[in-house]
């Protein structure tokens, strides 16, 4: 399973754009054919047919490439959440009772369940029409860049362990004792603001970083399989700090028998970016960090050239000398810093008045679908937790105002997440041109009728 | 790993230690364990009696009640550990590997001279019939899954959506159970559950040849979706007659149900747990004695292999991945026609990825697999029981305990597993 992590997509790098849009159905097909010969083919197929093959090929590429199927896939996604809710929404219930004598009723109770539910997605996540003033509407937006804060950075730790070939389930656990360490920091030391606040982070991401240590140099000393141990070091922060929050002294707050910490002190909370309007706060900013960080290490630094490396092939990044125990070790280390600044946003910036053992709200575990929607690029899981913080701050304001249960944007979610990953299922549903290499990549049959048909034009 | 004995004596020096280094772990891990109980008891030792309850009032020979004291009982255990540790370092010396006997035998002696020093001085008993009886509820759903995990990796498919089908197996056993008021409807119901996430499962990873992790991780978040979305929409309104299901009740097996000590533990339980019991065996045997368990290894293992004598490799795929997914099923409906008589968002609580963990620390055999998943079983019962007599460790800690063992044993004993060899690989017919 390790060998196989989702890094095998050798194109998913936003790094090299001027590949044939084909490669898109390499992206998840792991035994594509390599870029190489997939862009012999393209130009073998640009050079035969009409006169001028250049606008039906842009046309073809267009539509057969990995935008068309996003979209296709989002639409698809959209479609089946709009199913779900239409089948189980009362009034459309009853007007299909009398279905045949008035299918109009039907129709319309289903348009008006399923556009509200999206209407108020919308309001909830992007612009909220009915407010009175720009300032007032644009407030969702901002809540949604708020959800999406954490799950950036735990999503950019995830698909860092993934393009080294490990799979990272521990989020929840390096999130829980990120926030225990910060927040211990948080309302136990006193400093002036910006140092405190700093301190607080760096306890934090080292906490992170220690915790996700642990099961990579078990990893590389004992060769103990990272999704057992992260598993169970889930278990074990859960329950640790719920140990810590539930003895007075260590974090529960004096005087209150909750199993909650006290209220962050004000120097150490990341102050609200654009004022107190809107609760997006400083944490944005530093994500927006760490995801230039990633992108640098991953792809300008001897080290992670290293994890991919090991990541792609870990027999053959020892042949060629790297040290596949450190780098194994090193990864867990930075990813587990990640995941730790998730969790200091969390405690820092997000629930400031004290926190419980929830604190990690899910996110460890979103932030496995952030990384495979964001294909484990950074700027892709900048962008998948973008999408996946406006559905969160969107359902509940479709909870609250249409009655929608909030689940159904996990339906929407996964539903995006599985039609993205199989892109030859959404073009044969949009009936979309499959590229060329793909139905011949199943090997030389497809290429010898190629080649036949070459041959009698 | 394991051919310790037979390096032949011109082999080249670094092969030999090469051998060492990696059987000397089990030994180590001994001495580990068993030093770090030992110091518990130097620094906090406990006074007084620990009563152990054999009896539970039905079986036809009930043994006595036995109160022992409780240091000293530990330190006798704490010796025996002591002495396995040098039995393993003594085979380690003579170049054997340490068998899984004496892993077990430490195994026992410890947890009965921990539970003797836990219960020191308590006014409550440790009932051995509930300890065992318990596990074994607790255990049922993980050992299903960890089943369904180790088929579906045998033929070639990582199974991370275990989770998944537990929770869609749950999910239909409550409804169809509850429509129907008859509990078999409700199993049928949660094996086709079951199946139906497999067909997906197989659908992208086979046919689609999308990444399995992939796949899988995803599958898992829109079966937590879709059925706490039905749930809030379908069965909290509707909860009399979606959610109100008709159980099993425990069945005893006439003789053996009358064994002193674990005959009421393990032979009065319900259909499921009898299920249970037939099921690792005739999974084993199906795996390793039958043809289709020999096809099914082969396209697990080399594909390519398999295709060229004649197996055709995707059809396998999703035959065993069907019956895998349903087995699943089953341990899905233990929630809803077994343990409780409804289902509630997200009852699984994790249990599916704690059977993957079982499928790795079973190193993908099934028998192995359901022991690992019955000792996550004992652990997770061990923390009601401890908490029966007022153990000394505050509860929490005690939660923690199972999860510290598997990361101890997973990193000394079970070391690096090998999955395989095709496991998570999609096949491209060339």
């Amino acid at each position: 399973m390790s060998t196989t992590g989702p890094d095998d997509r050798r194109t998913g790098r936003p790094a090299d754009p001027p590949q044939p849009p084909q490669d898109a159905a390499g992206e998840v097909e792991v035994d594509a054919a390599t870029p190489g010969t997939e862009r012999a083919r393209g130009l073998e197929r640009a050079s035969q047919g009409p006169a001028d093959p250049r606008w039906p090929d842009a046309f073809a590429r267009m539509v057969s490439g990995s935008w068309a199927v996003s979209i296709g896939a989002v639409v698809l996604a959209v479609l089946g959440g709009s199913i779900m809710i239409a089948l189980t929404d009362e009034a459309v219930r009853e007007a299909s009772a009398y279905f045949f004598s008035r299918p109009g009723d039907t129709l319309g109770a289903i348009g008006s369940a399923v556009g509200g539910a999206y209407a108020a997605l919308f309001r909830g996540a992007v612009w909220d029409v009915r407010a009175d003033d720009a300032a007032t509407a644009i407030r969702p937006l901002m809540n949604s860049l708020t959800y999406a804060t954490p799950l950036i950075a735990a999503g950019l730790g995830v698909a860092l362990a993934f393009r080294a070939g490990l799979f990272n389930i521990g989020g929840q656990g390096q999130i829980l004792v990120a926030a225990a360490a910060a927040g211990w920091v948080g309302f136990g030391v006193d400093a002036p603001w910006p140092l405190h606040m700093l301190l607080a982070m760096v306890a934090g991401i080292a906490a992170g970083a220690l915790w996700a240590g642990i099961a990579g140099l078990l990893k590389a000393t004992t060769g103990a399989h990272e999704v057992i141990v992260t598993i169970m070091l889930n278990y074990i922060a859960f329950y640790g700090l719920s140990y810590l929050l539930a003895t007075p002294g260590l974090l529960q707050a004096p005087g209150s028998a909750n199993p909650r910490t006290p209220a962050m002190q004000d120097s150490a909370i990341m102050p609200d970016l654009l004022g107190p309007r809107y609760n997006l706060h400083l944490g944005f900013v530093f994500v927006l960090i760490a995801v230039a960080f990633v992108w640098w290490l991953l792809n300008r630094s001897t080290l992670g050239f290293t994890f991919r490396a090991v990541g792609e092939n870990p027999a053959a990044a020892r042949v060629a000398g790297m040290d596949v125990p450190r780098a194994t070790v090193s990864v867990m280390l930075v990813a587990g810093g990640l995941l730790g600044l998730a969790g200091t946003t969390q405690v820092l910036g997000q629930v400031t008045t004290g926190f419980g053992s929830d604190i990690d709200a899910g996110i460890g575990f979103d932030a496995i679908t952030v990384a495979l929607l964001g294909r484990s690029a950074p700027l892709g899981v900048l962008a998948a937790a973008i999408l996946f913080g406006a559905f969160k701050a969107g359902g509940s304001v479709m909870q609250a105002s249409e009655g929608v249960p909030i689940e159904i944007v996990l339906v929407v979610q996964s539903l995006i997440v599985l039609f993205i990953a199989a892109p030859p299922l959404v073009r044969a549903v949009f009936r979309l041109p499959q590229p060329g290499p793909r139905q011949s990549g199943r090997g030389a049959g497809g290429r010898a009728r190629r080649t036949r048909k070459e041959v009698s034009a | 790993m394991s051919t310790v004995a037979t390096v032949p004596a011109g082999a080249p020096a670094d092969a030999a230690r090469h051998v060492r280094v990696v059987s000397r772990k089990a030994p180590v891990a001994f001495a580990v364990v068993t030093g770090l109980f030992a110091l518990l008891l130097l620094l906090a030792p406990r006074e007084g009696d620990t009563l152990f309850r054999f009896s539970s009032g039905t079986e036809v020979l009930s043994l006595p009640d036995a109160a022992v004291p409780g240091m000293v009982t530990a330190w006798v255990c704490t010796a025996i550990a002591a002495a396995v540790t040098a039995a393993a370092f003594t085979l380690l010396a003579a170049g054997r590997r340490v068998p899984l006997v004496l892993t077990l035998a430490l195994a026992l002696a410890l947890l009965v001279g921990f539970l003797a020093w836990a219960g020191a001085g308590s006014s409550r008993d440790f009932s051995v019939a509930r300890l065992v009886g318990g596990s074994i509820l607790l255990a049922v759903p993980i050992v299903f899954g960890a089943l369904g995990g180790v088929i579906g990796e045998r033929v070639g498919v990582v199974n991370i959506a275990i989770e998944g089908q537990l929770l869609a197996g749950a999910f239909c056993a409550a409804v169809a159970s509850s429509l129907t008021n008859s509990p078999v409807v409700g199993v049928v119901a949660a094996v086709l559950a079951g199946a139906l996430v497999a067909l997906v499962l197989g659908l992208f990873t086979i046919t689609y040849r999308v990444n399995q992790v992939i796949v899988g991780v995803v599958l898992n978040v829109l079966v937590i979706g879709l059925t706490s979305f039905l749930y809030t929409q379908v069965l909290v309104p509707g909860a009399a007659e979606l959610n109100q299901t008709e159980r099993f009740g425990p069945v005893a097996i006439p003789v053996l149900s009358a064994v002193p000590v674990l005959g009421p533990a393990l032979f009065e339980q319900s259909v499921l747990v009898y299920l249970m019991y037939l099921a690792v065996p005739a999974v084993w045997f199906a795996m390793f004695r039958t043809r289709w368990g020999l096809r099914l290894r082969a396209v697990g293992e080399h594909p390519k292999a398999a295709d060229t004598v004649g197996i055709k490799v995707p059809r396998t795929r999703y035959r065993t991945l069907l019956i895998a997914g349903g087995i699943v099923g089953i341990g899905g409906a233990f929630y809803t026609v077994v343990s409780v008589s409804s289902f509630g968002e997200e009852m699984t609580a994790g249990a599916g990825f704690i059977a993957l963990a079982a499928v790795i620390f079973g190193k993908w055999d099934p028998v192995r697999a359901a022991l690992a998943a019955l000792l996550f079983g004992f652990a997770s019962n061990l923390e009601g029981a401890l908490s029966v007599v007022g153990a000394p460790v505050p509860s929490q800690f005690m939660l923690m305990l199972p999860y510290v063992v598997t990361i101890l044993a997973v990193a000394g004993l079970v070391g690096r597993s090998r999955p395989p060899a095709a496991s998570g690989e999609p096949y491209t017919k060339e």
